[in-house]
């Protein structure tokens, strides 16, 4: 059985979304999906175990052998995305129930859930599967089930923000795919581990060097790297809140995770960062995100597009620390991977706990909530402080590393930029604050009451991680240290 | 009990008090009793560790890894023990004056008031009581953050203006430069714990020292020096009790706490003094204890008046890092607790005369002398004592600190410390003199003009007692103090 949960973790997802089409009732399909995301944790550990005690997990898929058949290959790095996505999904299950009753149409709700789960199966398929083009199908999986996520929202904006969505990410996928073709024509093969054996025997060539560019640009569009970002903002903000929430804190992560295993894995570094710019390249927009998109985020009205523009500024500090390609830096990025997960989905949750008692995620919405929703708000202010990077939370760890690692290049002004950008984040946190505890309530708000314990439990969960892996990093720090380690040896 | 766990206690204690406060919040009279439950412990337990930390003993706590080897790690050392001492015993005299003053104004949202005040003296214990920096940062923001609500308490568009000001002062520099600076040391020296003698490795260029201390002295905002000092009057839209315990003891003294003790156990004496990189920081400071009372003489709002005091004062503290000599440390250390005497006094008489008087403005106060005798009296001894005139506690900060510049060859530094008592003079002592003797509005009815409430009474004469002591008693600060310079 434990020698199968490679492929269990993929199927069993897949399975359920189709078993959650056809119960129809919005509740059944939410207890479908909320039993499967607390299995998907539990067989993660199951293989973080396996994986600490015995080195990488390799499974051949349906039996046939790599590099022909499909490998599913899982290191630390995978297990460490299996992880950040799952445990996110787990928790804030219980969210889903009330949020997605409140939002989507009690005939869509089960429709609703089979795309979550097909978007959870498609997530944890690319953080496992060690196939170039297997790992396309499954981006495309959850690519396609979060558009039609984004499309269920209430606001009819919603559905021009899926296809913007739509356009990019298919834009994306294709330059991909482009890239991994490219590869397979000059490698003849798609295994990540045998591919990246035999580049080493190919001499830096043009057709490889557009195989790198393509990837970098589709993947880039995935995880909506400045300035490939603009399908985010409207896609967070009119989403239904659950998919935001889901999609904040994992989606574009598995993207991210893509990029670490080309870069570092497939091409190897000395490809892609001393032959090619990639580090200046990433570098450079990695420092306009941290700057442009908190800046945006400042102005912004909806409460919900301003976490978006967030969430640009906060992979522009995931980037930083890939682009940096240094062990401080790598894992400083990894962590923040791990970290912004938990931050930005507990941010979202509170946004979402609002926009169900208020009616939507408008700044004027949030006018003495502080007062007539303690507990959310107070959760809210918690994750608020660690975007900002306050010590005792996730986030400064996450800027200690990234700040060291620059430091140890000399790059004094990227540790400047970094304590800035933090500081710009103070600013639009602070808005929501003093609207929430400073202007008195309207004439709707002054009625609601706290958000239900289904919603605050999720929140408060995440919100402890936050603070939680704050004070005693032992856990994320030493699996990202260990999978940065891994990458910089090429993970061979 | 042993010294780490009554350590751990000082900082546990507070926060205890924070989170049962609420419990009580239909009973105000059990949750003002939480709060001077928790004051007296905490004062009992720092008590206790004074005799140990007087004894020689350096107790020690914690030791959490966070990541690359930060850790939360507690040790007491002299100078912490010296403030956390002062923040204690002040905590206790503040909470009966808060409970004075918030009835006697009938101040809205007392809950959360004295939850916010409670974490925030917790926080103060972190800063005192920190091994390293991380910890001291960690306790840093955590003040700040927990006083921003305090600031913002009257919640009108002033007290929201101020409120983003503070917030964006005091986070933003300790996060532009501070943390900088905490992490450019972590990787000159591969450590931030305070370690007598300092810890930066004899390789560091005099040029790089001189601009790590401008990242911390600039950074530690709280600390005032001009011109990281907006922030401080624009937070006296708090409630009094605030600006007296917070702003005049607690936060800012963390500011100039902090700058001592980097300069003493992170880049040490005798590497600053070494390097002479803390010549122009001399200069920064003493232009700030000039300028800051040159504006003060220009305010008639007494807590305004009293705020550019405070920002005068504080450059003492600073001053007296900057000079790097031992009795310049001393007299420092002697600054942190002299002045919180004196300023906490004059707060609370100012906090008293708009609770008896509902009066702001010093033009205002003509005459109130002689319906508020003990207010004006105790102003008076406050005001001695700020202006380092026997018999008053503040006279042997001022002494050390000529004796520290003398010893560094910084002449003029006397020279600044004589003319910024004479001003000291020309803007304090005219308050309760006009007070008593101008007649001006005597006359007009004046039977609605009582002394403040018995406790806000209680509080004044208790710190105004304490000036006078620490004139004839400082035996044991300079026991404490003395035991760092010998080092």
């Amino acid at each position: 059985m434990t020698a199968h949960l490679p492929a269990i973790m993929v199927v069993l997802p897949l399975f359920a979304a189709l078993l959650a089409s056809l119960v129809r009732r919005g509740w059944a399909a939410w207890a479908i999906a909320f039993a499967v995301s607390l299995a998907m944790p539990v067989i993660a550990f199951t293989m973080l175990i396996q994986v600490l005690s015995s080195g990488p997990i390799s499974y051949a898929m349906g039996g046939w052998a790599p590099p022909i058949g499909i490998e599913y290959r899982i290191d630390m790095l995978s297990v460490f995305m299996l992880l950040l996505v799952s445990v996110p999904a787990a928790v804030m299950m219980p969210f889903a129930r009330l949020s997605v009753m409140s939002e989507i149409d009690d005939d869509k709700q089960a429709w609703f859930y089979s795309m979550y789960l097909l978007c959870l199966a498609g997530l944890l398929g690319i953080a496992s599967t060690g196939d170039a083009f297997n790992a396309f199908v499954f981006l495309e999986i959850s690519s396609l089930s979060s558009y039609a996520m984004i499309a269920m929202g209430r606001d009819r904006r919603a559905l021009l923000a899926a296809y913007q969505y739509l356009i990019m990410g298919t834009i994306g996928a294709t330059f991909y795919v482009i890239a991994v073709g490219l590869l397979y024509v000059q490698t003849g093969t798609l295994n990540m581990v045998d591919m990246a054996g035999r580049l080493g025997d190919i001499a830096a060539t043009r057709p490889l060097f557009a195989a790198i560019a393509f990837l970098t640009v589709g993947v880039s569009l995935k995880f909506a790297l400045f300035p490939l970002h603009v399908w985010l903002p409207n896609a967070y903000a009119y989403a239904p809140s659950f998919t935001t929430a889901f999609l904040a804190s994992t989606a574009t992560k598995t993207a991210v995770y893509l990029i670490l295993r080309y870069f570092y894995f497939v091409f190897g570094i000395g490809l892609v960062f001393q032959v090619q710019p990639i580090s200046d390249i990433l570098l450079i927009l990695s420092l306009a995100a941290m700057f442009a998109a908190s800046t945006v985020a400042v102005f912004q009205d909806n409460i919900k597009r301003m976490l978006a523009y967030s969430s640009v500024a906060q992979i522009g500090y995931i980037t930083l620390g890939i682009g940096i390609a240094s062990m401080t830096g790598l894992t400083g990025g990894i962590v923040h991977l791990f970290n912004h997960a938990l931050i930005k989905g507990a941010l979202f949750v509170a946004v979402g706990a609002i926009v169900y008692r208020t009616g939507n995620g408008r700044i004027e919405n949030f006018a003495g909530i502080g007062r007539r929703m303690p507990l959310t708000m107070a959760g809210f202010v918690a994750a608020g402080l660690a975007i900002i990077g306050v010590p005792g939370t996730a986030g400064f760890i996450s800027k200690w590393y990234l700040a060291l690692a620059a430091l140890e290049k000399g790059w004094w002004w990227v540790v400047l930029a970094l304590v800035a950008s933090s500081l710009i984040s103070v600013v639009y946190i602070g808005r929501v604050v003093e609207a929430a505890y400073f202007r008195e309530p309207t004439a709707e708000n002054a009625k609601v009451g706290e958000a239900p314990p289904s919603m605050l439990i999720p929140l408060w969960l995440l919100v402890a991680a936050t603070i939680y892996f704050g004070i005693d990093t032992s856990l994320t720090v030493d699996i990202a240290g260990r999978a940065a380690e891994a990458l910089l040896a090429g993970g061979r | 009990m042993s010294g780490s766990t009554l350590l751990i206690a000082a900082v546990v204690i507070p926060l205890l008090a924070a989170a049962l406060i609420p419990l009580f919040h239909k009973w105000p009279d059990l949750r003002e009793g939480v709060t001077l439950t928790a004051a007296l412990a905490l004062f009992a337990v720092t008590m206790i560790l004074l005799v140990s930390v007087m004894g020689g003993e350096r107790p020690q706590a914690g030791g959490l890894d966070i990541g690359v080897g930060l850790r939360l790690a507690f040790a007491i050392e002299p100078l912490g023990m010296l403030f956390a001492v002062v923040a204690s015993s002040l905590w206790i005299v503040n909470s009966i004056y808060s409970i004075g003053y918030m009835r006697g104004n009938k101040e809205p949202r007392q809950t959360p008031f004295y939850v916010c005040f409670a974490v925030a003296i917790s926080s103060v214990m972190v800063i005192a009581y920190s091994g390293n920096l991380f910890t001291l940062f960690l306790g840093y923001e955590v003040l700040t953050l927990s006083t921003y609500p305090l600031v913002t308490h009257k919640g009108n568009e002033d007290a929201k203006r101020a409120g983003r000001v503070y917030l964006l002062m005091l986070l933003g520099s300790s996060m532009l430069l501070l943390l900088p600076a905490i992490i450019w040391t972590w990787y000159l020296a591969g450590t931030v714990s305070f370690t007598p003698g300092g810890v930066l490795p004899s390789t560091v260029a005099p040029a790089a020292i001189g601009l790590l201390l401008g990242l911390f002295a600039f950074g530690i905002g709280k600390a005032a020096v001009m011109p990281m000092h907006f922030w401080l009057p624009r937070a006296m839209v708090a409630p009094t009790p605030v600006s007296a315990l917070l702003h005049a003891v607690a936060v800012v003294k963390a500011g100039v706490f902090t700058m001592l003790k980097v300069v003493v156990y992170i880049f040490g004496i005798d590497t600053l003094a070494a390097s002479g990189q803390g010549e122009w920081l001399v200069y920064v400071a003493a232009a700030t204890v000039l300028l800051a009372s040159l504006i003060a003489m220009t305010k008639d709002n007494l807590k305004a008046r009293l705020a550019y005091s405070t920002i005068s004062q504080l450059s003492y503290v600073v001053l007296g890092a900057a000079l790097a000599t031992g009795p310049a440390m001393i007299g420092g250390g002697l600054q942190i607790a002299m002045h919180a005497a004196g300023k906490i006094t004059l707060f609370f008489c100012a906090g008293a005369i708009y609770t008896a008087a509902h009066k702001t403005e010093i033009s205002d106060m003509k005459g109130l002398g002689r319906a508020m005798p003990f207010t004006f009296a105790a102003f008076a001894v406050g005001a001695l004592s700020i202006i380092g005139l026997p018999p008053m506690g503040g006279v042997w900060s001022k002494w050390y600190l000529a004796l520290g510049a003398l010893q560094a060859d910084q002449v003029f530094v006397v020279a600044v410390l004589m003319i910024s008592s004479l001003l000291n003079v020309a803007y304090l002592l005219p308050i309760p003199i006009r007070a008593f003797f101008d007649g001006g509005a005597a006359p007009k009815g004046k039977t609605a003009i009582k002394e403040a409430p018995l406790p806000c009474l209680i509080a004044i004469g208790a710190t105004s007692l304490a000036c006078i002591a620490l004139f004839f008693f400082p035996g044991p600060i300079f026991d404490l103090l003395g035991q760092i310079a010998v080092r």
